[in-house]
């Protein structure tokens, strides 16, 4: 069958939707709308290992599913684990030639915290094993299925039900894990960070990170407005935000080599970003500046990277 | 021609994955089941056996593998021990829900703390309720046998559980013995190639492990045990056509010289066949002294073992294990619930021993029927009595 694509400016976007409509996401999820464009950019010939966490319960609660390509879900902290035995096993099936040979793709997806957190060790092995597989990350920075609780993904003063802010607490004390760093330091072939509201980009990514032979990894920055107490329809906007400000700037790191896919002359300051979010409204004005110096170090380091990989 | 050979427990599980041409082994090291995983490696590496080894990071991740690896369509195989399988207990449910047929042995240890390498039956019965068909062995020929029969009852598209070959640490995972190895033309015989009927594939897309509300998962889970329940007749289909092809016939319940006899002592694994010479020894003394070993652990075989039992007045059960502040070890609970309902039954005797290695010699087992025919006759105060503790055990009441 022919494939059908929509075409915006220059891209072509597949018109088919291998997430089927009617799953249970919050109005305005980041998620949802950052699964359905990777979706687009798989295809069908592909196999998905899904974490427990929001996207889970969205869209597989029996008899419904959401999914219409091949999908398994077991727990919470083994998708990497488990992708990396569905990749094993085509592999020599078809060697073996007990299935015939196709180029089927292993996908694990996980959120910030099945990811950062207690999934950590199995994608660490997944990595190191090398793998034939894609990761994609959905962070939406905290654990939002369970109701807002911090995860290690949960960015510096945001307020989470578990890390609040009060009296004595600015809410989240800790910096967020730098999660791409950890998979680059893997020496895999391709790690990327993306984000909805560059619907473009994220496809172009994830569609990168299937087709590369070996590990690859996307971080996908999730806007969640149930968690981050935002208007439903702003969702889009924070996300390109989050990207100009140089909190979450989309970049590649392609065989360990850098570069930035936004690049900002100027970044617009973090208080942009921040001002709109009920979990850092309580932010008194010093630690806004604390966060912004912070996003100023850390993309002039990045800019270096950068600057270092097209030397 | 079959052959004789002499192998380790843990050389026999893994010559017969070989045999049973798996396609996927996932496998993190413990003691005392590292020669399992170490062997397979070997085979891959000098090409012996085609198949992905994959070196996990972790038990979870072992058993997470095989759980991947099984949804598309791959004969699957792991090993663990002790805090091993303790380490993987969440996903070894998920196996047994999403009716994945992946085969493990366990080289039984027991758990910390005090850490020990050495055998107990703590691990097997932490696993007890997963919803594995588990089996024990009594030595390494079983370990071979109880192997490829894991892969035919499981992958039975009647059945579609994981098994589950308990054989003792080092007793027999590193212990050398004689046993017979088959052909592969014979193996071929017993054991079809595996088809799994719900393999994930593009081609028809599916969903495996959609979530289950109040409003479905109870009859999900009776669903699956009504199935669980039913596998034990493909498990005696099993043992009847491995008999008929290698010669050796198994039985649920394996009964050792219990005509007329009015004691049995109850074992399971390794101990069963040091009990057999205290059984020998005492039916030439004129003894009526007899054995039953539970060989099928899960699902539990009831009706073979109350036949096994129903002429009897005593039965002594031998656990390997503690069910702390329970009623006595699992395996004697077990079969006092199972026993209870019945008009005629044997009065049940519970003892444990040999935990965390504890050696048990022929005079323990002399003991144990001996002290255990003194307490049927006069009672005793305590729920339970140990074998080989030094110092003077009292307190176990309920």
């Amino acid at each position: 069958m022919e494939e059908k694509f929509i075409k915006f400016g220059k891209n072509l976007v597949p018109i088919e939707e291998l997430l089927a409509p009617g799953h249970s996401f919050c109005i305005g999820c980041g998620e949802a709308l950052a699964l359905r464009l990777a979706c687009k950019a798989l295809g069908k010939n592909v196999i998905i290992a899904n974490a427990t966490g929001c996207m889970e319960i969205c869209t597989s609660p029996f008899p419904y599913t959401s999914w219409r390509v091949p999908w398994m879900h077991t727990l919470f902290e083994n998708t990497a684990a488990e992708i990396s035995g569905a990749e094993a096993g085509l592999k020599i099936l078809m060697e073996k030639g007990k299935m015939p040979e196709k180029d089927i793709k292993c996908v694990a997806i996980a959120g910030d915290g099945g990811t950062s957190d207690i999934g950590l060790q199995a994608l660490s092995g997944a990595f190191e094993r090398n793998h034939d597989f894609l990761y994609l990350c959905f962070d939406n920075e905290a654990y939002m299925n369970t109701g807002i609780q911090r995860s290690s993904a949960t960015p510096y003063g945001a307020s989470t039900t578990t890390a609040p802010a009060g009296k004595f607490s600015i809410g989240q004390t800790t910096q967020k894990k730098d999660m791409v760093a950890i998979a680059v330091a893997h020496n895999i072939p391709y790690v990327a960070t993306a984000c909805p509201s560059y619907p473009f980009d994220l496809i172009n990514k994830v569609k990168k990170g299937a087709e590369i032979k070996g590990p690859a990894y996307v971080h996908i920055l999730s806007v969640c407005p149930t968690g981050w107490r935002i208007a439903t329809d702003i969702i889009i906007e924070i996300g390109q935000l989050a990207v100009e400000t140089g909190i979450f700037p989309l970049y590649e790191v392609e065989q360990g080599k850098y570069k930035l896919n936004v690049d900002r002359p100027k970044l617009k300051p973090v208080e942009e970003y921040l001002k709109p979010q009920g979990r850092y409204r309580h932010l008194p004005k010093e630690e806004i500046e604390k966060i912004q110096e912070r996003v100023n170090q850390e993309y002039t380091r990045l800019k270096a990277k950068v600057t270092a990989s097209a030397a | 021609m079959s052959k004789r050979v002499a192998l380790e427990a843990s050389f026999a599980t893994a010559e017969a994955a070989r045999m049973a041409d798996v396609d996927v082994v996932a496998a993190y090291p413990i003691t005392p089941q590292t020669h399992v995983p170490e062997r397979l490696a070997e085979m891959v590496a000098n090409g012996e056996l085609k198949a992905a080894y994959i070196p996990v990071e972790s038990e979870h991740s072992a058993m997470s593998a095989c759980l991947g690896a099984a949804a598309v369509g791959a004969r699957t195989f792991t090993a663990t021990a002790g805090q091993g399988l303790e380490l993987m207990h969440e996903v070894v449910y998920v196996a047994s829900s999403m009716r994945y047929p992946v085969v493990m042995a366990i080289c039984n240890r027991a758990l910390s703390a005090p850490l020990s390498v050495w055998c107990d039956h703590s691990d097997a019965m932490a696993v007890r309720d997963t919803g594995w068909i588990q089996v024990f062995c009594q030595n390494n020929q079983e370990a071979f046998d109880m192997t490829l029969w894991a892969f035919r009852v499981g992958e039975d598209p009647k059945v579609l559980f994981p098994v589950m070959i308990h054989f003792d640490g080092f007793t027999l995972s590193h212990v050398t013995e004689p046993m017979i190895l088959p052909e592969q033309s014979e193996v071929d015989t017993f054991l079809p190639k595996f088809q799994y009927p719900f393999a994930l594939n593009p081609d028809k897309p599916m969903t495996h492990g959609a979530f289950g509300l109040p409003e479905i998962y109870s009859e999900t889970k009776i669903a699956q045990e009504v199935a669980f329940r039913k596998s034990k007749d493909v498990a005696i289909q099993g043992f009847k056509e491995f008999g008929d092809i290698f010669g050796r016939y198994y039985h649920l319940v394996e009964s050792y010289r219990t005509e007329d006899a009015k004691t049995l002592l109850l074992t399971m694994g390794s101990f069963t066949e040091t009990a057999k010479i205290v059984i020998d020894r005492k039916r030439d003394n004129g003894e009526m002294v007899g054995l039953v070993s539970l060989r099928l652990w899960r699902p539990f075989p009831f009706e073979e073992f109350r036949q096994a039992v129903k002429n009897a007045e005593t039965l002594i059960v031998f656990d390997r294990c503690i069910s702390s502040g329970g009623p006595g070890g699992p395996v004697s609970s077990e079969v006092r619930a199972a026993l209870y309902d019945e008009k005629e039954k044997p009065r049940v005797v519970s003892f444990i021993g040999g935990l965390g290695g504890r050696d048990m010699s022929l005079s323990d087992f002399e003991y144990v029927i001996e002290r255990g025919n003194e307490i049927a006759e006069k009672g005793s105060e305590e729920l339970f009595e140990t074998v080989g503790v030094r110092g003077k055990v009292t307190g176990i009441r309920g």
